[in-house]
């Protein structure tokens, strides 16, 4: 390509075997729940940086998607007694929903702190209607939503095809790790592509890729219906995980947190985000342990922090740094070099 | 005479108690390089954004035909793609990608994925951009972004280019250049020019459009407009 590779590097396909071999020895040296519990964070916050660091589509309510994956999985496999199907849902009802108020908004010209605003608001409802579902006629089919206490009883996840055999544990940990790599490739896949190239013209200017053309809004809705998918995908995840599904997945503190990490990581980096909330989920698992501190404080620290001496996150200040550092070593190679001439050049004259 | 390629009818637009293109009939034909004209305020840039989309809905009436076709209320998009391309009057690139990834996401459009490298490299050598193919646009001088944006509206392959203040902040070598780029476009395209400068588009020699409180003042060849008494008081006032 001419030089056209819009600041997508390669896969270093190396490094993520390393990683995969290293994920996949963990269970050997530790327990994995923990571990699942941050590569479902992980996979939350990579649907939000493909969203907001490639497409430019802030949503400060993307808890949306991921509480509604989380729901829809509950109520879905109360109903029909085994998993695959609710995991297909919880990937397809995300996706519509947010197709929908993604088509709203973006052939509605809603943009900014607008959106922001507007996505915060579909959050918030739906945290505000799952607490008062404590009613007996709030019913899905079998499912009570159960108000404030949530939906603490449902089926998890069975290997397709066979509700007997349930996966949990170590199978569990593999399972979501599985998701985790499979969403990461299928970002770098869309990103690669030119529906990825055309998000990132977008992102850089709206108006111009719509005077080349481009249908701006269809575009939009369609990556906010896929980061829609990919949250939902997460909440499921987190569903099985904790075994109970409570309006909480909806909850301011669920939007701001997967804010952070994205912000903390790196907006335009799929690698930093899913760091971050590796490093931050971490921290505020260890800070829950202990009452001295509140982790939101701490975590609202780090933000603030990163914001003022590192505001383009750490994973691009890392890149930079790197390339400063190689450049700053062929700058001494060269001035090595002319040295080196001017003296054997002094040697000849001599 | 060759048929109209662009029509507008009765065209206007009102911004709250404004008038600012007031009930406008105009007709391009093709491979045609029309210059529109007038001082600032007169309604030429709302004139080519409602010629492409940008402003409709309740501001706007009348129609606009672009090859027979009415696009009255079509958005920008769909009337690009009926072959148009478009450079607005503040440069409107993007700044974060390189001059190539511009180009590309040009023609990809048109060209395809496969064919838009192809493109890059024909656009690149044509505009002499070639040396800056990998540098951010962010980081260019105004005339070469000037450049850039009329080399991603080229790279959409128009058979109709529309120009607003393309000679704006050049220098006068950027500006020759951009006159010979403008009449090799000529050549197989049809054009639209907005500007105000008056050395620009004397040189264009093309048929001229004055524009004067949103309504056609004057049509007409270079020589005859700009020594008509009434461009010049509309551009001078009563000192002329």
């Amino acid at each position: 390509m001419t030089g056209a590779a819009f600041g997508i590097g390669r896969i270093h396909w190396q490094w993520l075997a390393a990683l995969a071999v290293l994920l996949a020895a963990l269970p050997l040296v530790s327990e994995t729940n923990t571990p699942i519990l941050l590569a479902v964070w992980a996979l939350f916050a990579l649907s939000l940086a493909l969203m907001w660091g490639f497409a430019g589509i802030l949503s400060f309510g993307h808890a949306a998607y991921f509480g509604l994956g989380a729901y829809t999985y509950a109520i879905a496999s109360v109903n029909i007694g085994e998993s695959t199907v609710p995991v297909l849902l919880a990937l397809l009802v995300p996706a519509l929903v947010a197709a929908i108020i993604g088509a709203m908004m973006f052939y509605g010209r809603i943009s900014d702190v607008y959106l922001g605003v507007m996505t915060l608001v579909v959050t918030l409802i739906l945290n505000r209607f799952m607490n008062a579902t404590a009613g007996d006629a709030y019913k899905i089919g079998n499912a009570r939503l159960g108000g404030f206490n949530g939906i603490p009883a449902f089926p998890t996840l069975n290997v397709p095809g066979d509700p007997k055999m349930e996966i949990y544990g170590t199978a569990y940990y593999y399972v979501v790790i599985a998701c985790l790599f499979i969403a990461y490739l299928v970002a770098r896949w869309i990103l690669s592509s030119a529906f990825g190239r055309t998000l990132i013209g977008i992102r850089e200017n709206e108006i111009r890729m719509e005077l080349l053309g481009y249908n701006v809004p269809a575009y939009k809705t369609a990556i906010f219906s896929v980061c829609g998918a990919m949250a939902g995908l997460s909440g499921c995840l987190f569903a099985n995980w904790a075994e109970i599904v409570t309006p909480s997945v909806f909850s301011l503190g669920t939007t701001a947190e997967v804010l952070i990490w994205v912000i903390v990581g790196g907006l335009g980096t799929l690698i930093g985000p899913m760091i971050a909330a590796v490093a931050l989920g971490s921290l505020k698992l260890e800070l829950g342990h202990q009452t001295l501190v509140d982790n939101s404080l701490v975590l609202g620290a780090i933000l603030i922090l990163v914001v003022l001496l590192i505001p383009r996150g750490f994973a691009p200040s890392f890149t930079l740094w790197r390339q400063r550092l190689a450049q700053a070593q062929v700058h001494r190679r060269q001035a090595r070099g002319t040295r080196r001439r001017r003296i054997a050049l002094q040697d000849v004259k001599q | 005479m060759s048929e109209p390629v662009v029509e507008t009818q009765e065209l206007a637009v009102r911004f709250g108690g404004v008038l600012a293109v007031d009930h406008v009939n105009f007709v391009l034909r093709e491979r045609e390089l029309r210059c529109l004209i007038g001082p600032n305020g007169a309604g030429k840039s709302t004139f080519f954004k409602s010629l492409t989309g940008q402003i409709r809905g309740a501001n706007a009436s009348g129609r606009v035909l672009i090859r027979g076709q009415d696009t009255s209320g079509w958005s920008t998009h769909q009337i690009v793609r009926l072959g148009i391309g478009i450079k607005t009057q503040v440069p409107s690139v993007m700044n974060g990608l390189t001059v190539a990834e511009n180009l590309w996401l040009s023609a990809r459009r048109t060209a395809g994925h496969d064919g838009a490298d192809a493109v890059v490299e024909e656009i690149l050598s044509e505009l002499e951009l070639s040396a800056i193919a990998r540098r951010l646009v962010g980081e260019l001088a105004h005339g070469q972004r000037q450049l850039v944006e009329i080399g991603t509206v080229l790279a959409n392959k128009p058979w109709l280019v529309l120009l607003d203040e393309p000679a704006a902040g050049l220098t006068n070598v950027e500006t020759e250049r951009l006159i010979a780029i403008i009449r090799r476009i000529n050549q197989t395209a049809t054009l639209i020019v907005v500007d105000h400068d008056m050395h620009f588009v004397r040189t264009l020699d093309s048929l001229i459009t004055v524009f004067h409180q949103g309504a056609i003042l004057l049509e007409g060849h270079a020589e005859k407009v700009l020594t008509d008494p009434s461009v010049r008081e509309v551009y001078l006032g009563n000192r002329a």
